[in-house]
């Protein structure tokens, strides 16, 4: 899991710096930001702009019109649960339900602690292993609500 | 001794990666000398973990294996135990496949270039190295190979375009964005055997005059990117990719590319504003990409599987591969069977096997064991197929005259409990989400198609008539697929389950 932590102007150039020579370098130089500190922050934006030679304003265009990025920090761990069809075919939705009823979560919110965010996502390729979820980057296949419980108990820090 | 335990995404999803400690511990434990392997997956993911040992009769399979299970298997002696299944090609479900494409996907360590060769790998290339541009896309043409992403459109006649457009550069570009739900073949090739997607990629610049490619590979694919981020690094230190490819005075080189998020991204226009690091929304066509691609230069767009298929098509001719399938859809495709399936996985056959032949016998029906009610063919904008549909079979032509599409020929399965009114909510939802934004019918008619179903599921049986003229209005009024082709999950369920709509008490919660 990336650290989230305040990064420096320097830290954000230095990262610009190593994708500027590519051929469309802003999701690269977006991705490795986010990489790097958990989130893309504000302060970024007319970095990356300036770098690039086109608008704060479509930096931002850009960054919002994709579901990964994200301009806060999330939780320590973050859960996605698939929502797409095959694994509502195998009773997704109501895993789903019953996971953020556990930790009294909306999609897309965080735990008060900070230590959990729940986010949708549609299809993982484990459609013949459903439902499916990720945490952090470890796959899961035909999970329930029980086994959700387990590993997040063991997950959590 | 030689274990193999795959890697692949859904094995892992299963447990395999702890399948894997267990045997090098019990191995080491029991002063055995054992070489593991991680494969990728043959594709029987209800099998998965499906641990492979080699033995003098050829690999021997045992599954779903647990990592509890690895001390008794040892026991056992790697052989008799209630978990085996025999020979692993002798399982009828693998057994009644005709495997060109993924003939290499489990069988060897994917990151090999060593064992890839020893599996025919790199005899395509070769051969194309010694065949002008013209005859390399006149091999394609003849091998009746359509796109595998979606809209099955001739690979040829896309090269041809590519090839006779005059440029300084051009670009291959394969797209990798897999979004439909049911559908799993584009990551468990790259995960299995990601040097023929290199090797058909290259080809492809070979034929049309491209030097520089790209893979644009959805972030939802973590494994798959790791594979195919060295297997990139595997094939530029072996010369396959470079300056030189494999000795020869032609250049093409490849780059990993990963997506963010957006299943509209998978629309080649938008996958390619994508790339240049714009908002993936989607451009007019013409011109085609082909002609205006990637920076404005010709372009090939390409799916994993199409792409993939390039080398078996060059190892063994265009006319062998012809030879299998229906009609005017060629050679073999990769069909996902998924949702509420017994018998999960990719099974690869030649086009034409019927629909309720690959759900019942194939699929071995639902897990649930309960009635199959309704079939989803060709992801989230694919229709939903009834049974009394199940005679169609798998073929662009035929699914067509069905009303239905195969896309990426992904099956999603579901049984009796499904609600259908729900789930045309949700391909409404589904396109409210992802709507790129640039027409109206699609980025506000999913909304309002929500609320149309939300209002038919409290019982005001009028509201069906304005879903069916909201429908025809994004069919037409939309620039892609996205919008255009959403009627067709919601108009099926509602043509095939009528009784879903009509309940008059039923709140259609989200
Ligand atoms: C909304 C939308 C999503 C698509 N998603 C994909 C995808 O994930 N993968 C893919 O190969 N094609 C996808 N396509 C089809 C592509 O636009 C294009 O037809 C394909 O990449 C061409 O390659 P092919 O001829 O090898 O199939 C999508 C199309 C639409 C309209
Ligand atoms: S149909 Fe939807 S996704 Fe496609 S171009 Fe129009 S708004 Fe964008
Ligand atoms: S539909 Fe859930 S993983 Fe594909």
């Amino acid at each position: 899991m990336p650290a989230d932590q305040t990064p420096s102007r320097d830290d954000i150039a230095a990262i610009i710096a190593d994708h500027r020579g590519m051929e469309g370098p802003l999701l690269p130089i977006l991705h490795a930001i986010q990489h790097a500190f958990g989130h893309v922050p504000q302060a970024a934006l007319p970095l990356i702009a300036e770098a690039l030679n086109i608008s704060r304003a479509e930096v931002h265009g850009v960054m919002s019109f994709y579901h990964d990025f994200r301009e806060a920090p999330a939780g320590r761990r973050v859960v996605k649960l698939c929502r797409a069809e095959a694994c509502q075919a195998v009773g997704g939705a109501a895993v789903a339900a019953e996971v953020l009823a556990d930790l009294g979560l909306n999609w897309q919110e965080t735990t008060p602690d900070g230590a959990v965010t729940v986010e949708a996502v549609y299809c993982l390729g484990l459609c013949a292993c459903g439902p499916a979820a990720v945490i952090g980057d470890r796959v899961h296949g035909r999970i329930s609500a029980a086994r959700m419980r387990a590993l997040l108990a063991e997950a959590t820090p | 001794m030689r274990i193999y335990v795959p890697a692949d995404a859904a094995a892992r999803a299963l447990g395999a990666d702890e399948v894997a400690a267990a045997v090098r511990a019990e191995a080491q434990r029991r002063g055995i000398d054992i070489t593991l392997i991680r494969n990728g997956t043959r594709g029987m993911i209800w099998l998965e973990p499906l641990v492979e040992v080699e033995t003098e009769a050829g690999r021997t399979a045992f599954g779903p294996v647990g990592a509890d299970d690895v001390a008794s298997l040892f026991d056992a002696g790697l052989a008799d135990h209630p978990l085996a299944l025999g020979p692993v090609e002798a399982i009828p479900f693998f057994a009644r496949q005709t495997r060109l494409t993924f003939a290499r996907c489990g069988l060897i360590d994917p990151l090999s270039l060593t064992e890839y060769q020893a599996h025919g790998g790199l005899s395509g290339l070769r051969r194309a190295l010694a065949m002008t541009p013209e005859d390399i896309v006149t091999e394609v043409t003849e091998s009746g190979l359509r796109g595998r992403g979606g809209a099955g459109f001739p690979t040829g006649i896309k090269w041809q375009t590519v090839l006779n457009a005059k440029a300084a550069q051009k670009y291959i570009v394969c797209n990798a964005d897999e979004g439909d739900s049911g559908t799993f073949a584009d990551r468990m090739i790259i995960e299995g055997d990601p040097f023929t997607l290199i090797e058909g990629m290259v080809i492809a610049g070979l034929g049309v005059g491209a030097t520089r490619g790209y893979v644009y590979l959805r972030s939802e694919y973590p494994d798959a990117i790791r594979v195919m981020d060295a297997a990139i690094a595997i094939a530029r230190d072996a010369g396959l990719l470079g300056p030189s490819v494999l000795g020869s005075d032609r250049a093409f080189d490849l780059e990993l590319r990963v997506g963010a998020g957006a299943y509209v991204c998978g629309e080649e226009t938008s996958l390619l504003n994508s790339l240049e690091g714009k908002r993936g929304e989607v451009r007019a066509k013409p011109p085609l990409p082909a002609l205006k691609g990637l920076f404005g230069l010709p372009t090939v767009v390409n799916n994993v599987i199409s792409l993939a298929t390039v080398p078996v098509i060059f190892q063994r001719g265009a006319a062998f591969y012809r030879d299998f399938g229906l009609g005017r859809s060629r050679g073999t495709i990769p069909i996902q069977i998924a949702g509420n399936v017994k018998h999960g996985g990719l099974f690869e056959t030649a086009f034409g096997m019927s629909l309720g032949e690959l759900v019942n016998d194939i699929g071995g029906g639902t897990a649930s064991g309960r009635p199959v009610k309704a079939v989803q063919v060709g992801g989230p904008l694919g229709a939903y197929m009834p049974p009394a549909s199940f005679a169609t079979p798998f073929g662009y032509e035929e699914f067509d005259g069905q009303g239905g599409l195969i896309g990426h020929a992904g099956i999603v399965v579901f049984d009796d409990s499904a609600d259908m009114l729900r789930l045309a909510r949700f391909a409404m939802e589904f396109c409210a989400v992802e709507s790129c934004g640039k027409c109206t019918p699609c980025r506000i008619g999913s909304v309002r198609g929500i609320e149309t179903i939300d209002r038919i599921g409290r019982g005001d049986a009028d509201a069906i008539e304005l879903l069916t003229d909201l429908c025809a209005t994004m069919k037409d009024g939309s620039l892609c697929a996205l919008g255009g082709f959403t009627p067709y999950p919601v108009m099926s369920a509602l043509q095939h389950f009528p009784d879903d709509f009509a309940a008059t008490t039923k709140e259609a919660v989200p």
